[in-house]
């Protein structure tokens, strides 16, 4: 089957510059699992837009490297 | 190739929410000697409905303010009757000591100057609801209990079938979503709390994971039951709530109502004299907007600022705090605008409505060693604190049932077709992406189930549902989270076939208006004052009725739940 890769807005932004390299906080509490390190960078970002805009990353980010943005098509 | 992890408990809970997490609390308490195993689909610090904690309570039952026999009372003129009244007893009578057990554990609830609970009146008749306007760290706290019980914890694995022997539960399978490991677990009972089915119509947002529920709870536990053999029961009494607009979260009119706020159509009317989530209120919402009076909101505007200031820092920090950014973001703001409300897609739960697995007041289903508790167990109006009566019953009871009972090992067939089920997606990662194959499933759902339910849509709707397995098999996963969402699409297609099948049978309308059928408009209790159960049978989905269980209070049914305003 053909695939494409199509491009979405999502909800969840990380500063790359204030997240840290050996915390995974956001990671382990998403109850939807769609953050991931980028594996070059050390530095998190949503993988999946798979968002219940609840808001636990961004509570439990040491750095407040995250913002939460209502998604796209509800804001 | 697949890697095979094998555990062993003896009580294993699946899904470690609110009712799971105190499950395995109280089933450690009953016997620290014992070991129980949580399997979690996300990681308990922060999954499930209370994630982000609640706003109140809504279902507490506090010596002063109301009896256990008034609670069955309210629930079952709310639910037309039709339930289990020792089963609904249970979370009138031990709420109260699940409250203060939270209490002790370090969760808010508030109190007056005196220091007592300081209870609210949202339904017609008592007051029930208890705000917890510092409750967004219950889950962090329960978590620790958990910890502090020595139950063991297993993160980031979805279950998708109960194994069964001999006609009783003796474990699970299931896979960690994250290095995609086949698990299975053996136990001598096992705890399904998977929560509601949050995914089953379309948000009208098209969003498929702007639910009102939390989006991971999509059904698992009432299919994992079903394909046990366990009935279910209620399943056509859907969920159907009056929301934000867009938003799809509650507004939220337990937290304001107490203070003044109400639903109001366009011309800022009231319609509706309690706001008390029941189909007989939905049906007055679904009425006003089919009228034109709509749209339809939820007034603060005549409140004085310190009061909508307290309500913004509760509605702000707890439950869905996210509400803040939202109307931020549309330059609106509780002072100058009422919220604007729309009514749901549909869903299953038996926290707010009724549909659910069959359970007795021990929290058994129909199958030996298969307990359920929360949303996902059919006790009507069960809220919150019933998540946790019945978690803390199903774990007590599992841990007495586990006494003298062995391991039995799992067909080693069955392991090996549900594990080829399983990872099937993964064989064709160029298949059809689980967001298309769902978002078609759900868009079918809303297209012919959301009520007024009408027999000849029905009908198209199951047909659609029944063929709906051969475009489950075009799925394609590229990893194992991929795979747990095309897992997640198998739970909503069985649950929306229950769906259609239970509403189709009851061949009357109740519940207001999550069983309204256009061509059976009235209430019928000749023919109809019992449960609809389903199982699976000889694998066909077999519906049957279930005589109501005896009352224990009595109610005089003829009391209709009326909310409606007459004069406006
Ligand atoms: C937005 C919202 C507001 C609410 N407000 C109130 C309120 O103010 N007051 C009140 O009393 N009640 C309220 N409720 C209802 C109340 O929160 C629920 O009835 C209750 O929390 C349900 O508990 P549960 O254990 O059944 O589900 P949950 O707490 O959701 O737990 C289900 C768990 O199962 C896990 N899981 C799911 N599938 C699987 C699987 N296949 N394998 C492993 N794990 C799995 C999930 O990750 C989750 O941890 C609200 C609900 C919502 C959604
Ligand atoms: S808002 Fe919730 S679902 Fe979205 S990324 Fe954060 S924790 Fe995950
Ligand atoms: S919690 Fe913050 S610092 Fe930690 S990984 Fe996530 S974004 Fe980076």
């Amino acid at each position: 089957m053909a695939l494409t890769n199509q491009r979405v807005d999502v909800p969840v932004i990380v500063d790359e510059s204030k997240c840290l390299e050996k915390c995974h906080a956001c990671i382990e509490v998403c109850p939807l699992d769609v953050l991931v390190k980028n594996p070059e960078t050390g530095k998190a970002y949503m993988k999946y837009d798979e968002c219940w805009f609840c808001l636990p990353c961004e509570k439990e980010c040491p750095t407040n490297a995250i913002t939460v943005q209502i998604p796209f098509l509800l804001r | 190739m697949t890697n095979t992890q094998h555990l062993k408990t003896d009580v294993l809970v699946v899904g470690g929410g609110t009712a799971g997490t105190m499950a395995a609390i109280k089933a450690k308490q009953a016997n620290p000697e014992a070991e129980v195993l949580i399997l979690e689909k996300a990681n308990i610090r922060r999954s499930g409905a209370i994630a982000m904690g609640m706003d109140g309570v809504n279902t507490a039952v506090i010596p002063g303010n109301s009896t256990p026999e008034q609670y069955v009372r309210e629930i079952t003129i709310a639910n037309d009757g039709i339930l289990n009244q020792q089963a609904v007893y249970q979370t009138g009578k031990l709420g109260y000591e699940v409250i203060q057990e939270l209490d002790s554990w370090g969760v808010k609830f508030q109190k007056d100057t005196y220091g007592n609970y300081d209870l609210k009146q949202v339904h017609r008749v008592g007051k029930y609801v208890l705000p917890m306007p510092e409750g967004k760290d219950l889950k962090k706290i329960l978590a620790r209990q958990v910890k502090k019980h020595k139950a063991k914890v297993t993160n980031r694995v979805m279950a998708t079938r109960v194994i069964v022997k001999d006609g009783r539960a003796i474990g699970a399978v299931g896979f960690d979503v994250r290095n995609g490991d086949f698990v299975v677990i053996q136990a001598k009972a096992v705890v399904l709390c998977t929560g509601a089915c949050g995914r089953l119509g379309l948000p009208e947002s098209g969003y498929l994971y702007g639910t009102y529920e939390n989006p991971t709870n999509a059904g698992d536990g009432y299919s994992m039951a079903y394909h046990a053999g366990a009935e279910l029961t209620n399943i056509e009494c859907f969920q159907i709530n009056p929301l934000i607009k867009d938003y799809n979260g509650p507004a939220c009119a337990y937290v304001a109502s107490p203070f003044g706020a109400y639903t109001a159509n366009a011309e800022g009317h009231r319609f509706v004299n309690c706001d008390y989530w029941s189909g007989q209120m939905m049906l007055e919402v679904w009425k006003e907007l089919n009228s034109g009076k709509g749209p339809i909101q939820l007034k603060m505007t005549h409140l004085d600022e310190d009061t909508i200031a307290e309500i913004e820092t509760i509605l702000w920090s707890n439950e869905r705090p996210s509400r803040e950014r939202f109307h931020q973001s549309r330059g609106e703001n509780y002072r100058t605008h009422g919220v604007e409300m729309h009514i749901s897609e549909i869903g299953l739960c038996s926290g707010h409505s009724a549909s659910g697995v069959w359970v007795n007041e021990k929290a058994e289903t129909t199958i030996p060693g298969l307990y359920a508790a929360g949303d996902m167990a059919s006790v009507p109006h069960n809220y919150m604190i019933g998540a946790f009566v019945f978690g803390r019953l199903a774990g007590t009871n599992a841990m007495e049932y586990v006494e003298g009972i062995e391991h039995l090992e799992p067909d080693t067939d069955w392991l090996a077709a549900e594990k080829e089920r399983i990872y099937k997606p993964m064989q064709n990662p160029d298949g059809v992406p689980h967001t298309q194959v769902e978002y078609k499933l759900r868009r079918i759902v809303n297209d012919y189930l959301q009520p007024p339910k009408n027999t000849h849509k029905m009908d198209i709707a199951l047909n659609k549902f029944i063929n709906y397995h051969d475009t489950l098999d075009l799925m394609g996963a590229r990893d194992p989270h991929e795979l747990m969402r095309c897992m997640e699409v198998h739970f909503i297609r069985d649950c929306a076939e229950m769906a259609a099948r239970a509403s189709l049978y009851r061949k009357e309308s109740r519940w207001g208006l999550y069983h309204y059928r256009i061509d059976y408009p009235e209430k019928n209790n000749e023919e109809w004052f019992c449960h609809v159960n389903l199982k699976k049978e000889n694998d066909n989905m077999t519906l049957f009725k279930r005589p109501v269980e005896p009352y224990i209070v009595d109610v005089n049914l003829a009391e209709e739940y009326d909310v409606k305003v007459t004069a406006n």
